[in-house]
Order: structure tokens, then sequence, then C-alpha cells
């Protein structure tokens, strides 16, 4: 039992990225050393400064980038490639969506490259379309959407093929604050329904408490580390006028002001 | 409504000016220097009476449209390989480079020599005036696709054949359509050069000629022919991109700049 890793499980030892520094003699680390252990389902927020090397640490889990030594393992597997397993949610909607596509050709794209039958797709999109709030607007292109629709075809379009872990860039960074409050409160209800594991990142305390089951505080770059874990042990929907909500955000917020 | 009827008036109003300027100012200097707008209708009228006219512009536009399709058609796989493809980048750029400063018409003699005095080296010519912006235009497409495109479509389970198909050849079509709508431009250029230096009939041929009967109206009824061919095939070609591509973000609606 305890010797089988989850297929969404993710296992995170000694990780380095590096590159050679133009000029000096020696080796950049944007992460070094990095631990983890996600456990399958989890709704795991990885929290840091910006350019902490957080987006890297998601990039090498999703495999777009190739890590300088140390091992990232999904499930049994060691990661050297992005694969439909981990699916990610970009930070810009704008550069990750095809604009040339409808909302519905854009949640189909995955299922059309694995040439499932368009009956098949159009049941799997309406499922997905219909659960993100986008019903109606299956056949607008993504230009005539709002940011926050944008990231909903976002989420539409890899919750399709079925990944087994979430990966999200700053999902809600660029969304105003309440459609980021009905974006947050949506994802957790869409995690909480499947059995997905997810990786967040975001620089946002308030949206790290909101999310994160377990949220690893990542320390500023060169050099990052995840410094410290801190256990969320407060029930969903979150309410951030609760005491413990507070106690947590002081204590996470005092890690940003040395 | 009220506006378009003010533009379309100031516009006829702003044609009957330059036409009346060109009739006062022919006065002043004689038919033999600058024919006026009658004088070059009515020579106008007998190069369409006896045919000449028609099957010059008829094997001009044909020589334009066979040559700029046909390099059209080679060049944007090949730019797209050049943009895809690293290793060929490396060489094929500063070739691109250095030989899209060689003007068509530069070549003219050695496409003679190596093609003969019939249509090929005409077509060639056109080919070759179409080819490298056609081929530039795509590569810079390839190149501006957003990574966050290619890596969702990985991601979702793509393959590298796939990502070309589905994602680079899309997101290019902008760019590609671009590139063939100034190759026009420029095969209408080379054209005109390759047919006062070697043809026996065309627009250029038209305009080269009429110097032995000192007919400058005639001279005159070309450049105005070679101006309408060069507007309606540019309307056309963006009127096609209009209504074909507009998916892909293709919505220019006036005239490029060369």
């Amino acid at each position: 039992m305890s010797s089988l890793p989850k297929p969404n499980e993710i296992h995170i030892e000694r990780l380095n990225k590096s590159y050679a520094s133009p000029g000096a003699g020696h080796l950049h680390y944007i992460i070094q050393d990095v631990d983890l252990v996600v456990k399958g389902g989890e709704f795991f927020v990885l929290l840091g400064p910006s350019g902490c090397g957080k987006s890297t640490l998601l990039s090498l889990i999703a495999g777009f980038v190739s890590k300088t030594s140390g091992q990232v393992r999904v499930g049994e597997k060691e990661v050297d490639r992005p694969g439909q397993d981990r699916a990610v949610v970009f930070q810009q909607a704008d550069s990750s969506l095809f604009p040339w596509l409808t909302v519905r050709e854009n949640v189909e794209f995955g299922l059309r490259m694995k040439r499932i039958p368009a009956a098949k797709r159009k049941e799997v999109s309406d499922r997905f379309i219909g659960l993100v709030g986008l019903r109606g607007h299956e056949n607008k292109f993504p230009r005539e959407l709002s940011g926050g629709m944008k990231q909903r075809v976002q989420l539409a379009r890899v919750l399709s093929n079925d990944p087994s872990i979430l990966l999200m860039d700053e999902p809600f960074g660029a969304l105003d604050a309440m459609t980021r409050r009905t974006m947050q409160r949506e994802l957790v209800n869409i995690w909480r329904d499947t059995d997905k594991t997810v990786i967040l990142v975001t620089h946002d305390i308030q949206e790290a408490l909101l999310l994160g089951g377990r949220i690893g505080i990542m320390s500023a770059g060169p050099s990052s580390q995840i410094t410290h874990i801190y256990d969320v042990p407060l029930a969903y929907p979150r309410d951030m006028s609760a005491p413990e909500f507070h106690a947590l955000y002081n204590r996470i917020q005092a890690h940003f002001e040395e | 409504m009220n506006g378009n009827f003010k533009k379309t008036s100031l516009n006829i109003a702003f044609w009957i000016g330059i036409l009346v300027l060109w009739q006062l100012i022919s006065l002043i200097y004689g038919p033999e220097i600058l024919p006026g707008p009658l004088y070059t209708a009515k020579g106008g009228y007998e190069l369409l009476a006896d045919g000449t006219l028609l099957q010059y512009i008829g094997i001009s536009a044909y020589r334009v449209l066979l040559g700029w399709t046909l390099g059209s058609l080679i060049a944007v796989p090949v730019g797209i390989l050049i943009g895809k493809v690293g290793a060929i980048r490396a060489f094929a750029e500063p070739f691109l480079n250095f030989i899209r400063f060689i003007p068509p018409i530069a070549f003219i003699t050695l496409f003679l020599v190596w093609f003969g005095i019939g249509e090929t080296s005409k077509v060639m010519l056109i080919m070759y005036a179409t080819f490298f912006i056609v081929i530039l235009n795509t590569l810079t497409g390839v190149l501006s696709v957003e990574e966050d495109k290619i890596r969702s479509a990985r991601s979702m389970g793509a393959s590298e054949w796939q990502i070309v198909i589905h994602v680079i050849i899309p997101a290019t079509v902008p760019y590609i359509f671009t590139g063939i709508r100034l190759a026009m431009g420029t095969s209408f250029m080379a054209i005109i050069g390759a047919e006062m230096i070697a043809s026996n009939e065309g627009v250029g041929y038209l305009i080269w000629n009429s110097r032995l009967f000192f007919r400058t109206d005639w001279i005159f009824v070309g450049l105005i022919c070679l101006g309408l061919m060069g507007f309606l095939t540019d309307r056309a070609v963006a009127l096609l991109g209009r209504k074909l591509l507009s998916r892909y973000g293709v919505v220019s609606t006036s005239s490029l700049r060369r």
C-alpha cells in the first residue's frame, strides 16, 4: 500500500536548475536543492516573491524545461517532457489560448489531437464548458470574452483531457479582484469534486490561504528553496474574517518582511 | 451613412480636382510632353479598339498571378521549415538577408540566359520577387508564436507534427498573408522591368515601346493600367483575406504601405 506511489503524487528530490553566468566561472542557481512531496489529490500552493523561481519549479514539473540535477517524479515516472497527466493553466490566457478557435474548439483541442470522434468530443466539451459556467458562449472567439471568461476557457480546456495533476501559474493574477474571488471559489469546488492534485503558484498570501491545503513558502532568488511548509487546517469555503485565517496570514506575512 | 456619403463625395471631388489640374498643366506644356486626360483617353481608346491593351493587361496579369502563386506556394512551407528548425535557420537566415537586397530586376539577364526568352524567365522572375518576401514574413511569424501556445498544445498531447499543423501554421497566417500581399507589389515592379527589357507583349512593353513613336499618351495609358491592376489585385487579396481568414486575425482593410 505505502510502497506504490499514486499516479497523481509528485516527488521532488534535491532538484536543481542552474545556468552558467556569463563571464563569471560559477553556476547561477535559480532553484537549489528543492525537496517536496505533494500527495495525490492535494491542493498545494507555492507562495513566494516575484522572481523566486516558483514558475521555474512549476515548469520543471510540467516538463517544459530540463532540470540540471535531482529528481522529479510523477507517480513512478521520472518527468522528462510534458505529458497529458499534467495539465498547465497559464497566467496569460491571451498567449495560451488559440485565438483562431472558438471556445468549444479550444476546449476540444486535446481531444482532437487524440482523434476522438466528434460526438464524444462534443459530449466532453459540453460537460466542462458547463462546469466552468460558459454555457451559451461556445461559439465565441477568445477575443470576445473577458479576462475571467478566458481563464475559464483555459480551465475547461485542460480539464477535458482529464489530467491527474493541474499546474497553475498565477492563473488569477491578471483578473480584477471580484472576478478573482469568484474564480478562486469555483476552482476549490472543481478540485473538491475530483481527485486531482493541484499545484498553484502565487505571490498573493490571501489567495494562498483561500485555496491551499498546504502552502510552501519559497525564499527569494537566486538559489531559491522551499523554506517552510504550512498546513492550513481550515474548512472550505474559507472565511477571510476568521481569527485563524488572520493568525496564519500574519505568520506567513512575517516571512516576507525580513 | 452620412459620414460615408461625405467621404465618398470628398473622394470624387479629389479625383475631379486631379483631372482638372492634370488638364491645365498639359495645356501649358503641350501633349507631347504631358498628354492631358482627354488626349490620354483617346490614346487608350485606340489601344482598346485594336485589342492590344486588353491583351497586354491579360499577359502581364497572367505572368504576375502565376509567378506569385507558385512563389508563395513554395515559400510558405520553406519559411515554416526554416522557422521551425533552428539548425536550418542558422544557415538560411544570413543567406536570406544577403539575397533579399538583390532586386529581381538585377537578375533579368541571368534569368534570360537560364530560362530562355519565353514565358518561363518572366514567371521565374516573379517567383523570385515573391519568394524571399514570403519566406521572411512566414519565418518571422513562426518565430513569434507564443511559447505558451506551443507548451499548452504539447501538454495536451499534441505531437510535434500536430503542433506545426494546428498551432504554428494558424498562428502564422496573418504574417503569411502580409507577406504575400507585399509580394504582389514587388511582383508588379519586377514584371514591368522584365517586359521593358525582354518582351514583345505586356504593359511594360507598351510603356517602353511607346517611346519609339513618341506616344506619351500611350505611356500614360500604361501607367494608369498598372496603377489600376495593382490597386484592384491588392483590394481583391485583402477582401479574400478578410472573408476567409478573419478567424486567424487577418483584419487589414486599408492598403499596405510598401
